[in-house]
């Protein structure tokens, strides 16, 4: 009985230096030469345990290099503990890139974002239930346009479509979320016009039939009155 | 009874004297005397009006330390500043005279409400950038107790000023200066252009600067109205009424060169009431003449321009009410939501007003004033957009649908189109902040804080408006503002 086939879901350039057995793997998309060779190994592994076996120790033995390496160890978010504290070993990582910043119910103003438009290669926002961000917060994020492609402005209570309409310097916006926001005077046209503004976004959070009033044939029957004759 | 019995009694027991027959008479008129005393006497008793003092509710005070002639935005950003930046909390009175309280015909009101950092001179943007942030804090600024805060409507959209070959170079280098003194203003190319406007036509457009942050365009109304509240709260005194006459005292001073000069000094103004003759004089030590577009008016009745021309004495304020008109048209198919406002090299300017594919736009008025229509131009509408050339075709409106029109004065400085700050060299206790010719909107806080620095401190503090005093009208120096709007 052949031991299932063990595919590996680690990219291939994190291991470019060292090769196993002919490289380990299905990442890699083989070239033409070494299909023989991939075809043999494969042949070697259905039919043979000890194949099977050294073939499996050394990709363990790849693995555990790659994860020592691996500063993150499935902490893809950094979070601050139940007493609101981020740990000293994020000191750590001040070369990393920033990727995605969740900064949901936080009470970050305008002169805060000084912060958050430093981090060139942002690629996603979350600026949802924020009290403070208003427009000319958004008018702010201007600078991010190069890498910013999801950005959540859900729940935040002074963004009004006026501030909506300087999102358009994002053009690398996949999602935008503008559900939720109260100060928005007509949610049903903003969201139609934002979507013209942003072609190759994906425009979420209202919906378009929003504001729109019922037909007289679809008007809800109200019980208590009497049917009409 | 008492009231029917006392004239009764007092009439005929005095009335049997005769005014010969009194021993030690000190009073000719006895009888006038008698029915004054009467009327006390009425008045005193429970049950009358007491209206031995009359009724001046409606007057301004007797003494007021500031007189502020105009009641628009300049004007109340000035007595804000003022009473913002006293040492001691209520030891200035200020007092606001505006003519008309409804704002009718005041700039501010009638203003499109935009707000750009792109100029060329470095005092304009830095006074710009501090309105942004004024505007963007006004409610730490203006807050009142109790009263809810205020939304300015403000847009962030950023102004895209369009420009020719020949003008080219000029914005270049207006652009550097604007980025020297931290205005977010980036330069477009026509390729640009049309990649982020598609519905630009690009055709004769050689270079674009658009403004990214802290341009845009409010409601002028809710800002003028914050500030009424505030100043309200803060203690200081509006009066409805016209200045008619200013009271000067001169004095004769000796300059170091040995020439003889009158320096006079404004003690006291008369404030009018409306469809009245009466006025009320108002004894001030200080009188900041923000009138806009009538501010030459109350400059002359201070006696500034009546002297011979060419000398300090004959230098009139050159700030005149140039008229211009403001159109709204409703377009199905117009640019869309990131429209910023866009202004052309002749003066013309539109932007998005609302949801609904509303545009509203007008041209700036030219250096030479051409004789226009005295009324608002509904009746001309289509003709006044195609005949004064009104869009060069840099955008495509297609069967645009004009709706409603105003019209509104700019206090045009003919001589060198921006604002007149500071106190007047011999008039020594009058203030200018006026004749900012379409600025005064944008730059109405920065100008107010000077102003008030001025008169506090002496000098300016914060920003330096030198170039814009008075003194430059006599010596003649334009301290002209070159970028193309």
């Amino acid at each position: 009985m052949a031991a299932p086939w063990v595919s590996l879901r680690l990219v291939a350039p994190m291991w470019n230096g060292t090769r196993g057995i002919h490289r380990l793997g299905g990442a890699v998309v083989p070239e033409g030469n070494q299909k023989k060779e991939r075809k043999m190994l494969q042949f070697l592994n259905n039919h043979f345990y000890d194949v099977e076996a050294l073939r499996g120790y050394l990709l363990q033995r790849e693995m555990s290099k790659v994860h020592l390496k691996n500063r993150f160890r499935d902490k893809e978010w950094i979070r601050p503990d139940k007493y609101g504290h981020f740990s000293p070993e994020f000191w750590n990582f001040r070369e990393v890139p920033v990727e995605a910043v969740d900064a949901s119910d936080c009470e970050i103003n305008y002169e805060g974002l000084d912060n958050l438009l430093l981090l060139k290669e942002l690629q996603s926002l979350s600026l949802q239930r924020c009290p403070h961000v208003d427009d000319w917060c958004l008018s702010r994020l201007y600078p991010l346009a190069d890498s910013l492609q999801e950005l959540s402005l859900a729940g935040c209570p002074r963004v009004s479509e006026r501030g909506l309409a300087c999102l358009h310097h994002l053009q690398n916006l996949r999602r935008l979320d503008i559900s939720d926001l109260p100060a928005v005077s007509n949610p049903g046209l903003t969201q139609i016009l934002v979507e013209e503004m942003l072609p190759n976004c994906q425009v979420v959070g209202v919906d378009w039939a929003e504001g729109l009033k019922l037909g007289p044939e679809e008007q809800p029957q109200d019980t208590a009155s009497p049917v009409p004759a | 009874m008492i009231r029917r019995v006392l004239p009764h009694g007092l009439g005929r027991g005095l009335l049997t004297r005769r005014p010969g027959t009194r021993r030690g008479g000190f009073s000719l008129d006895w009888d006038g005397k008698v029915s004054e005393i009467k009327k006390k006497i009425k008045s005193i008793l429970p049950g009358t009006p007491c209206d031995v003092l009359p009724d001046t509710s409606h007057l301004p005070p007797e003494h007021s330390d500031v007189v502020v002639v105009g009641g628009g935005v300049l004007g109340l950003s000035v007595a804000y500043w003022l009473k913002q930046l006293e040492n001691r909390r209520g030891g200035m009175r200020v007092l606001v005279v505006e003519r008309d309280h409804t704002y009718s015909q005041a700039s501010t009101g009638l203003s499109v409400g935009g707000i750009c950092q792109q100029f060329s001179l470095p005092e304009n943007i830095q006074l710009s950038l501090f309105s942004a942030s004024f505007l963007r804090n006004i409610n730490e600024y203006l807050a009142v107790t109790n009263a809810p805060p205020l939304d300015l409507q403000f847009n962030p959209s950023g102004y895209l000023l369009l420009a020719s070959e020949k003008d080219a170079a000029a914005m270049e280098s207006n652009v550097k200066v604007q980025k020297q003194e931290g205005a977010k203003v980036c330069l477009m190319s026509p390729d640009q252009l049309r990649n982020k406007f598609p519905w630009i036509n690009t055709e004769g457009v050689a270079l674009a600067s658009y403004g990214m942050e802290n341009e845009g365009w409010f409601d002028p109304w809710c800002l003028l109205h914050g500030l009424r509240q505030k100043l309200m709260s803060m203690g200081v005194f509006f009066c409805q009424g016209e200045v008619t006459r200013f009271v000067t005292s001169s004095q004769r001073m000796m300059t170091t060169d040995d020439e003889m000069v009158t320096l006079k000094s404004i003690h006291e103004v008369h404030v009018k009431m409306d469809h009245s003759l009466e006025y009320q004089p108002v004894e001030c030590a200080i009188v900041i003449n923000a009138a806009g577009a009538w501010s030459a008016q109350i400059a002359a009745l201070a006696g500034i321009g009546k002297g011979p021309p060419g000398t300090l004495q004959g230098t009139k304020l050159p700030v005149e009410p140039r008229k211009r008109y403001v159109y709204v048209w409703h377009c199905p198919q117009g640019p869309g939501l990131e429209t910023p406002l866009v202004a052309d090299t002749s003066g013309a300017y539109f932007r998005r007003e609302g949801l609904g594919s509303n545009y509203l736009g007008g041209r700036s008025p030219a250096e030479v004033s051409r004789v226009g229509w005295d009324m608002l131009a509904r009746r001309h509408r289509i003709i006044v957009m195609k005949e004064s050339g009104f869009w060069p075709g840099s955008v495509c409106f297609v069967h645009p649908q004009v709706q409603t029109a105003w019209a509104g004065y700019y206090d045009y400085n003919t001589f060198d189109q921006n604002g007149v700050v500071g106190p007047h060299p011999l008039v020594v206790n009058m203030y200018f902040a006026t004749g900012f010719s379409g600025h005064g909107l944008q730059q109405a806080p920065g100008v107010g804080r000077a102003v008030a620095e001025m008169i506090l401190e002496g000098s300016f503090q914060t920003i330096d408006l030198s170039p814009f005093l008075f003194n430059r009208f006599y010596l003649g120096e334009k301290t002209q503002e070159n970028n193309i709007m």
